[in-house]
C-alpha cells in the first residue's frame, strides 16, 4: 500500500536532484546576502535573471544533445556566427525589424545544427569529434564573415538594442523569450513522441532501435534544436551586449555543459529534465554574479566558483548513490 | 675575343652604376627629399590618417616629398617586395609599420646600407632593423593621464575603479601601476581607487563586472577602462543601469567604436594615440635623420613641430606623447578615421 504521509512525500521530493539544487541555492544565498544585503534587492535579482536568460536558452539546447548521449561543443561558435550575422545585417539594412533578426539567427543556427546532425547521424562521427571540428569551423566562418571587424552600439539600430531591454508586465523581453523557450521545450521533452524518443536513444540505443525509434532522425533533431536555440541566443547576445565581436561566447559550451550537469542531466544520456537544467543555470548565475559583489579577491573568484560547482556535483552524486542503494535493497528485499 | 667581351660587360656595369649615382645626385641637388610611409596594408583608415599627418609635416618642413605605400594584404612578404623596389629607387627615408618585427630586418639592413634612413612606428621593427622606433606613448604617460581624465570628470572626489582586460595583460598592468602612483598625489586626496577588476576583454564578462562594481560601491563616481572592449561594455552597463552622469566612464578606446557613447554623454572623454600625430612625428624624425642634424643616438632630442620634440631612449625607442583626448567636440572627425 502506497504511503501518503508527509514524511514520505518530503523524502521523495528530496531524493530528486532538483530539490537538492534548490536547497543548495538557498544555502548559498544566506551567506551572500549577509555579506552583501543589496544582493537580494529586486533590481539585482532581475539583473541575474536577465544575465542567465541567454545561458538557459543555450543550456536547454545542450541538454537535448547530452540527453541523446552526445555533446555539442560548437554552441559558442554558433552563437558568435549568428550574433555577428545579425549585427552586420542590422548595420547594413537598418530597416529589417528586430523580430526578423531573431528569426534570421534561428535559421542560421538551424543550418549549422543541421551540418552537425548530419555528420553525426549519417557520417557516423562521434558528436564530440564532430563538434570539436565545427567549433573551429564556425568560429573561423565568423572571422571570414566580419573580416575581423566588429559591430558596435552606434552602428546598430536603437530598436535592436532595445529589444531585450524592453519590459512587458515588468519583465524584460529577454526573460519572456527565455520563459517561452523553457515552456516549449518542457512540453517537447515530456509530451511529444520525438521528445520521448530522445530519452530512449540516450538511455538504451539498441533497445530503442528495436522498438522502432529512428536513431538517425533523433540525432539530427537534437542538433537542430541545439543549433536553433544557439542561433536565437546569438541574435539576443548581440542586442544585449550592444556589440558583436568575433570572440564572443568563446568557451560558452563549458557553461552550458556545467548548467546541464549541475541540473542533474546524466552525462551518458537518457536522464535529466528541463527544470533541472533551468535550476542548474540559476545556480551558476548566482555563483558568477555573487562572487564579484562579496568583496572576494578576483584571483580567488574562479577558484571558489570551481569549488562550489564541484561541491554541488558531489552532493548530487552522493544522493543518487544513496537512492540507487535503496532501490537495490528494495529489489533484494 | 672573350676577354674583350668581358671588358665591355664590366665597363657597361660600372657605367650604369655611375649613371645611377649621377641621377641620385641630381635629385639631391634639386632638394627633393623623398620619404615613404610604408604601412601594414592599404585601405586602412588608421594608416590613411597617419599619411595625412605626414603630409601635414611635409608641408611645414618644405622640400620633402612623402609617398604612401603598402601591400594589398598585410604580409611581411609584401612589405619586403616594396622595400626592395624602394632600395632600387634610392629614396631617402622609409617609415614602416611592420607586419613582422623580425622578418623585415634583412631587407631594412640592406636599405640602411644603401644610405636610406629607416624608422618604424606603430608596429615596430626590432633593434638592428631600424634606426629608431616611434611608440605612441609610454606606460607612465598613459597611466597618469587615465587618473587625470577620471579626476576631471568627477571633480577630484569619490570612489573610482578600474576595469581592465585580463589579469595578466602586460600593458594594462603597467598602466594600472602608474595609475596607482598618480593617485597618491595630494590633489587626488578625496579620490580613492577602490578596486581593479578584470573583464578579460570579453563584452559579457566586462559588462557583468561593471554591474557588480556599481552594486558594490554605492559611492562609485568613475570607472576607468584601459581597454576598448571593456570601455564599450562598461558604457553600455552604466547606460542600462540608468547611471549616465552618476558613474562616469573613461579609458582608452577607439573613436569609431565609442562614438555613440561619447555623443550621448555616457563617456564624456577618453584617450588614445592619434594616428595623425604618429605620421606627423615620423616625418619630422626622418627629416632630421636625412639632414644629418641627428643620427638617432640615445639621448638625441629631435624637434617635431607642433608636437614639440621627442627624445631617443634606450634601444632607439622614442615615446611620442601623452595620448590624445577625444570628446564630443572632436569625436565625429576621428570616428571617420579609425
Amino acid at each position: 500500500m502506497p504511503d501518503h504521509s508527509f514524511a514520505s512525500f518530503a523524502k521523495k521530493a528530496f531524493a530528486r536532484r532538483e530539490s537538492t539544487l534548490i536547497l543548495l541555492l538557498f544555502v548559498l544565498l544566506v551567506p551572500i546576502s549577509v555579506r552583501s544585503p543589496q544582493f537580494l534587492s529586486m533590481k539585482n535579482i532581475s539583473t541575474i535573471l536577465n544575465d542567465m536568460a541567454i545561458l538557459s536558452i543555450v543550456a536547454i539546447g545542450e541538454f537535448y544533445v547530452i540527453l541523446s548521449g552526445g555533446i555539442d561543443l560548437s554552441v559558442g561558435s554558433i552563437i558568435a556566427f549568428s550574433g555577428m550575422a545579425c549585427g552586420m545585417v542590422n548595420e547594413s539594412y537598418p530597416q529589417v525589424s528586430p523580430a526578423l533578426l531573431l528569426l534570421l539567427g534561428i535559421v542560421i543556427g538551424l543550418a549549422m545544427g543541421l551540418v552537425n546532425g548530419i555528420l553525426v547521424a549519417y557520417g557516423k562521427i562521434p558528436p564530440i569529434i564532430t563538434t570539436l571540428g565545427t567549433v573551429n569551423i564556425y568560429r573561423g566562418m565568423t572571422f571570414l564573415l566580419s573580416k575581423g571587424t566588429w559591430v558596435t552600439a552606434h552602428e546598430m539600430t536603437p530598436a535592436y538594442i532595445a529589444l531585450p531591454r524592453t519590459t512587458f508586465l515588468g519583465i524584460s523581453i529577454l526573460l519572456w523569450i527565455a520563459f517561452f523557450v523553457i515552456a516549449l521545450c518542457y512540453y517537447f521533452s515530456r509530451f511529444t513522441r520525438t521528445g520521448r524518443e530522445i530519452y530512449a536513444i540516450g538511455g538504451n540505443p539498441t533497445a530503442a532501435k528495436f522498438v522502432g525509434v529512428d536513431e538517425n532522425r533523433v540525432r539530427v533533431v537534437v542538433f537542430l534544436v541545439s543549433g536553433a536555440l544557439c542561433g536565437l541566443a546569438g541574435a539576443l547576445w548581440t542586442a544585449r551586449y550592444a556589440s558583436a565581436v568575433n570572440e564572443m561566447a568563446t568557451g560558452f559550451e563549458m557553461q552550458a555543459v556545467a548548467a546541464c550537469v549541475l541540473g542533474g542531466v546524466n552525462f551518458s544520456g537518457g536522464a535529466g529534465g528541463i527544470i533541472g537544467v533551468v535550476l542548474g543555470t540559476l545556480f551558476l548565475g548566482v555563483v558568477t554574479n555573487a562572487l564579484p559583489v562579496i568583496y572576494l579577491s578576483v584571483f580567488w573568484q574562479t577558484c571558489v566558483q570551481g569549488l562550489i560547482i564541484l561541491l554541488a556535483l558531489t552532493l548530487n552524486t552522493l544522493s543518487d548513490q544513496h537512492k540507487n542503494k535503496k532501490l537495490l535493497a528494495q529489489r533484494r528485499g | 675575343m672573350k676577354r674583350a667581351l668581358l671588358f665591355v660587360l664590366i665597363a657597361s656595369l660600372v657605367f650604369t652604376g655611375l649613371f645611377a649615382q649621377g641621377t641620385k645626385e641630381a635629385a639631391a641637388v634639386k632638394g627633393d627629399k623623398e620619404i615613404v610611409i610604408l604601412v601594414k596594408s592599404m585601405g586602412n583608415g588608421f594608416f590613411d590618417a597617419v599619411f595625412k599627418g605626414s603630409q601635414e609635416a611635409a608641408g611645414e618642413i618644405g622640400g620633402i616629398k612623402t609617398t604612401y605605400m603598402g601591400p594589398p594584404q598585410a604580409t611581411a612578404e609584401g612589405q619586403i617586395e616594396i622595400i626592395e623596389t624602394l632600395i632600387a629607387q634610392r629614396v631617402d627615408g622609409i617609415a614602416i609599420s611592420a607586419n613582422d618585427s623580425d622578418a623585415l630586418i634583412p631587407v631594412t639592413k640592406k636599405a640602411m646600407a644603401a644610405g636610406i634612413k629607416v624608422i618604424s612606428f606603430d608596429s615596430g621593427i626590432n633593434v638592428g632593423g631600424r634606426i629608431v622606433d616611434l611608440l605612441p606613448s609610454n606606460a607612465e604617460l598613459i597611466g597618469r593621464q587615465q587618473i587625470q581624465l577620471a579626476a576631471e570628470l568627477t571633480n577630484y572626489t569619490g570612489d573610482i575603479a578600474v576595469l581592465s582586460a585580463s589579469a595578466q595583460a602586460t600593458n594594462q598592468n603597467l598602466w594600472i601601476d602608474w595609475m596607482k602612483q598618480e593617485i597618491k598625489d595630494a590633489k587626488y586626496s578625496k579620490m580613492k581607487l577602490v578596486e581593479v577588476v578584470y573583464g578579460d576583454d570579453a563584452p559579457d564578462k566586462s559588462y557583468r563586472e561593471a554591474v557588480s562594481l556599481m552594486q558594490k560601491y554605492p559611492n562609485l563616481k568613475a570607472i576607468i577602462c584601459p581597454t576598448t572592449v571593456g570601455l564599450l561594455a562598461t558604457a553600455q552597463a552604466v547606460k542600462d543601469a540608468g547611471k549616465t552622469g552618476v558613474v562616469e566612464v573613461t579609458g582608452l578606446g577607439l573613436p569609431s567604436e565609442m562614438k555613440g557613447y561619447i555623443l550621448d554623454g555616457t563617456c564624456r572623454q577618453m584617450a588614445l594615440w592619434n594616428p595623425i600625430d604618429l605620421g606627423y612625428t615620423s616625418t619630422y624624425i626622418l627629416n632630421a635623420l636625412i639632414d644629418g642634424t641627428n643620427n638617432g643616438a640615445v639621448g638625441d632630442v629631435i624637434p617635431a613641430g607642433r608636437m614639440n620634440s621627442v627624445k631617443v631612449e634606450k634601444d632607439g625607442l622614442i615615446y611620442m606623447s601623452t595620448p590624445y583626448v577625444f570628446n564630443k567636440d572632436n569625436i565625429e572627425q576621428f570616428a571617420a578615421i579609425f
